[in-house]
């Protein structure tokens, strides 16, 4: 009886945020769907209409797409690699006992509450540039040519930007649960004459790997769907050089107002994205069974 | 002996930490250092030590009205935040305190959607917003906000709520406290550090968001990370406006998020990281 109406009550305490969650994703995936197998452009629609998986091909068929996938994986796997190699090491010396671990702290996490947009500027123009950044400072200093980052190297230069905003986040994840490894079996390792090398490989990396696991889904949902960055530093290029897959998406929706194709791109990255998902929700789901 | 080898270990630990801490901070504090010079002395070469003019802040201010830009940033982020709690707190509420066989499901269903890559439903999105009136409004981008971090919202919530004890809710019925005086006397003071902590991580990531923001606006309701984009197609030279700029924008979110470390593990690995 009076379960029956708690249950109620907690229905209706839900269905807001269900509701809306519903709404959100249903809608705006539905219209992407349709408009993936139509012809549509806004500023010519005397050719519009249903032309099945056409789109796709015609995605598929552009050299963009190819290189816009490949982009994609590279700016993922390479800022992963980046960030959770360092994320070990500065992890393992923050755990150290040292003097103003607060203010360390503060400093190594800080770039993560950077907005995008500031963050790729601010590299694009004061360290990067080829002419003022202070690579460039540190080039003449040394006697070599100044090298213009964007032109010649663009993706390894959105890289490097992503990885120094997602650097802090490893860190500081995988410096909590570094904390929470158990002194007692460091220290009975250590009288065991058990070395730094084999203490790390043994005790350390396996207490870490949950966090490790965590740090590379959680990270590779926000890497997926790089956009900002590539916006305001290389706008793509040179070329296709640095365009991505949400990237080129956008281009074809609002700047060629080819509709259908950037639909059917939606449609590549959702399914890209799903995939992620899914191991995303198998680590996360385990914990919500402890 | 032992105690000498400690105290050179924390030496030496110190300074590794300190000179990787400073080289990962340095992009930020070059760009503070920047925003005091001229736009001539910040050109000219590596140079750590400012005039202390504050006449860029004065000339971004002048020039494009930057306060709008930033006003708009605190009532997107706050206002989105705000209402996704209104959504969120009932919802966390119920799950966490009479869960159902189905409760993980719905849970794992509402992370599903945060994984969602947004240019999937971008242009549908942006007919809808053309269509309603709501492009490039205060009130639509709040919503859009509210919508994308509603699932973070509430599995932060809920795994705040959850470690709530129940025994102290049937102590207090014991008591014979009614189903309100329940909420209102027990649970909520218990909850409120909960809230604050999921109200301080979700102000941050609307107020770093920086696709919607840049997609949806215009002019009117443009916050910071639309303003600093427009930065990147350069006329003349600007190095000392855009750090100016830079530092206002990221400056009151870098403060909060100093005070937030411990709720962003938690809040951005969805509990299983504590």
């Amino acid at each position: 009886m009076a379960t029956q109406q708690t249950r109620s009550l907690a229905r209706m305490m839900m269905a807001p945020s269900v509701i809306l969650l519903l709404v959100w994703m249903i809608v705006p995936l539905a219209f992407t769907l349709w408009f993936s197998f139509q012809q549509y452009n806004p500023l010519n629609p005397i050719r519009d209409g249903f032309v099945g998986f056409a789109n796709y091909a015609l995605f598929w068929s552009n050299p963009a797409f190819i290189q816009s996938i490949i982009n994609t994986l590279l700016i993922v796997v390479c800022v992963l690699a980046i960030t959770v190699i360092l994320g070990i090491l500065l992890a393992l010396l923050l755990d150290q006992p040292i003097w103003g671990q607060g203010i360390v702290r503060i400093l190594v996490i800080s770039p993560f509450f950077v907005m995008p947009p500031v963050a790729a500027l601010v590299w694009k123009n004061m360290i990067m540039h080829p002419g003022y950044g202070v690579f460039a400072d540190i080039a003449r200093f040394l006697g070599v040519q100044p090298v213009d980052w964007f032109a010649h190297y663009p993706l390894f230069s959105i890289i490097l930007i992503v990885a120094w905003q997602w650097l802090p986040f490893a860190t500081l994840i995988l410096l909590t649960s570094l904390q929470s490894l158990d002194g007692e079996q460091k220290e009975a390792a250590e009288m065991d004459g058990a070395g730094f090398l084999a203490r790390f490989w043994y005790l350390t990396l396996p207490h870490m790997s949950r966090a490790i696991t965590v740090v590379i889904l959680i990270q590779t949902i926000f890497l997926l769907a790089v956009y900002a960055e590539i916006l305001v530093t290389t706008n793509g290029g040179p070329g296709f050089a640095s365009t991505n897959l949400p990237f080129l998406v956008y281009q074809k929706a609002l700047l060629e107002f080819k509709i259908g194709q950037a639909s059917a791109g939606g449609i590549i990255a959702v399914i890209l994205a799903n995939i992620v998902a899914f191991f995303v929700m198998r680590a996360v789901g385990k914990n919500l069974d402890k | 002996m032992a105690r000498a080898v400690t105290t050179q270990h924390k030496a030496v630990a110190t300074i590794a930490a300190w000179v990787v801490a400073f080289l990962i901070f340095f992009p930020i504090l070059y760009t503070i250092i920047t925003s005091f010079k001229s736009e001539t002395e910040a050109i000219a070469g590596f140079n750590l030590i400012p005039s202390g003019t504050l006449e860029s802040y004065v000339e971004v201010q002048a020039q494009s009205n930057y306060f709008k830009f930033f006003l708009n940033s605190v009532i997107l982020s706050v206002g989105s935040t705000i209402l996704a709690l209104a959504v969120a707190i009932p919802a966390a509420w119920s799950m966490a305190f009479s869960p159902t066989r189905r409760t993980k499901d719905i849970l794992m269903w509402m992370l599903s959607t945060k994984m969602m890559p947004a240019v999937a439903v971008l242009f549908p999105i942006y007919l809808i917003f053309r269509d309603t009136g709501l492009l490039d409004s205060r009130i639509g981008l709040t919503i859009m906000l509210m919508l994308i971090n509603l699932p973070i919202v509430v599995w932060m919530l809920y795994t705040y709520f959850r470690e709530i004890p129940g025994e102290i809710l049937e102590a207090a019925r014991m008591d014979g406290a009614s189903l309100w005086g329940e909420i209102w006397y027990v649970l909520t003071p218990m909850a409120v550090p909960g809230i604050a902590s999921t109200m301080l991580l979700n102000i941050i990531l609307a107020w770093n968001e920086a696709f919607w923001t840049i997609r949806l606006t215009t002019t009117e309701a443009a916050p910071l990370t639309a303003f600093i984009s427009s930065f990147s197609s350069p006329q003349g030279l600007f190095w000392a406006k855009l750090s100016a700029a830079s530092t206002l924008a990221i400056a009151p979110i870098l403060i909060m998020g100093w005070f937030s470390q411990k709720q962003l593990v938690r809040g951005l690995t969805f509990g299983a990281v504590k």
